[in-house]
């Protein structure tokens, strides 16, 4: 296991979902998406491959439909950026079983890398906070991602927010199912809902 | 009342009637970015116990929280004013490939006595866009026509799984006065 101070993606979303048990992950498209799928299929995983902007925005729906079950939504700064108002939406309804979770890499990774809005001081953690996310964090090193790993499927007192400034390294693409039908329908079952 | 309205219709009556037949649906979600035409039964949603009212900060947030909800088992519904179906479109495609039972109502500006050119060409616009979207339109002329148009719609959305939108004429509202 990597002991460097380097947050590679990989092993940064590996460690936060290393004790998952009834959450609900949902990934923001791209990176965040392999990230999740490269841990193992899931099938409470339900992952987005367009919708920019959307990720959050799924995940509250979720949140506010099962308040027991915790929702853990995965993206990306770009696609945090897209959504940005779904911040002040979240902050608005306070769902206590939502946690944002933004793997910051300060660059629009799937198109080429081009610097986002977050290598030039645009700070995710100070508008989640501005919008009223209860709990809001940056996770520095492994130590508290570790320890935010076991507090994951707690409910809490209010939505929470954690960046996390990662850095790609070399990843395999783990390309998981694109069938958005087969996607809901397996979550929904994992949920016990009855599917027509 | 308004004097472009032609109903025995007051805009009130009708949107007592839509909030008791999204109950007969189930509907426990109800997102929306206001407009003047949905206000009562925005009021009537947020003081309804069973149902959550969901203030937006732009329409397409509702189709990815719809999205979820319907993953969770809940049903919902959006509500917007026309020139919102302008901001919904790329998040369509989440609707669409994810076969959510989507129902849609939308207040229409721009297409009856509009006094603000500006509305004008999005309300040109929004039934075509939300076709493009594969979502179906059905089209409430009169206040008359409203509740059955909803019923239908909701039926589609909800007993057939067809992401379905009904566009309340702005002739049925009422054209805004200033």
């Amino acid at each position: 296991m990597n002991t460097s101070n380097q947050l590679f993606r990989r092993e940064v979303v590996a460690r936060l979902l290393a004790h998952r048990k009834d959450l609900v992950a949902i990934t923001g498209l791209g990176s965040p998406t392999y990230d999740v799928a490269a841990c193992g299929d899931h099938p409470r995983n339900f992952y987005l491959w367009g919708a920019m902007g959307g990720a959050a925005m799924v995940g509250l729906g979720l949140a506010l439909a099962q308040p027991d079950i915790p929702v853990v939504v995965l993206t990306g700064d770009g696609e945090c950026l897209m959504g940005m108002g779904g911040l002040a939406t979240i902050g608005l309804q306070q769902p206590k079983n939502l946690t944002i979770l933004v793997l910051d890499n300060e660059m629009f990774g799937e198109t080429g890398k081009q610097e986002s809005h977050t290598r030039r001081g645009t700070d995710l953690t100070a508008i989640a906070k501005a919008c009223s996310i209860s709990h809001v964090e940056t996770l520095k090193d492994w130590a508290e991602i570790d320890a935010f790993a076991q507090r994951l499927e707690e409910i809490g007192h209010g939505p929470r927010f954690a960046l996390i400034k990662i850095i790609d390294g070399q990843t395999e693409r783990v390309i998981p199912s694109r069938d958005g039908v087969a996607l809901k329908l397996r979550v929904r079952e994992a949920l016990g809902l009855h599917n027509q | 009342m308004s004097p472009t309205h032609a109903s025995a219709h007051t805009p009130a009556s009708w949107h007592q009637s839509i909030h008791a037949l999204l109950k007969q649906f189930d509907v426990k979600q109800v997102a929306y970015v206001p407009d003047a035409g949905h206000s009562e039964l925005i009021k009537q949603c947020h003081a309804d116990q069973a149902m959550t009212a969901i203030t937006l900060t732009t329409e397409e947030e509702g189709l990815g929280v719809l999205t979820g909800a319907w993953l969770g088992g809940q049903r919902g519904v959006l509500l917007m004013q026309s020139s919102g179906v302008g901001n919904c479109a790329n998040m369509l495609s989440l609707v669409k490939m994810c076969r959510i039972p989507m129902l849609i109502l939308v207040t229409m500006r721009g297409e009856w006595g509009e006094f603000n050119a500006w509305q004008v060409s999005m309300g040109s616009h929004s039934e075509d866009l939300l076709k493009m979207g594969d979502v179906k339109v059905l089209r409430a002329e009169t206040a008359d026509d409203v509740l059955d148009c909803v019923q239908a719609a909701a039926a589609m959305a909800f007993d057939g799984g067809t992401a379905c939108a009904v566009l309340i004429s702005q002739r049925a509202i009422g054209s805004k006065k200033f």
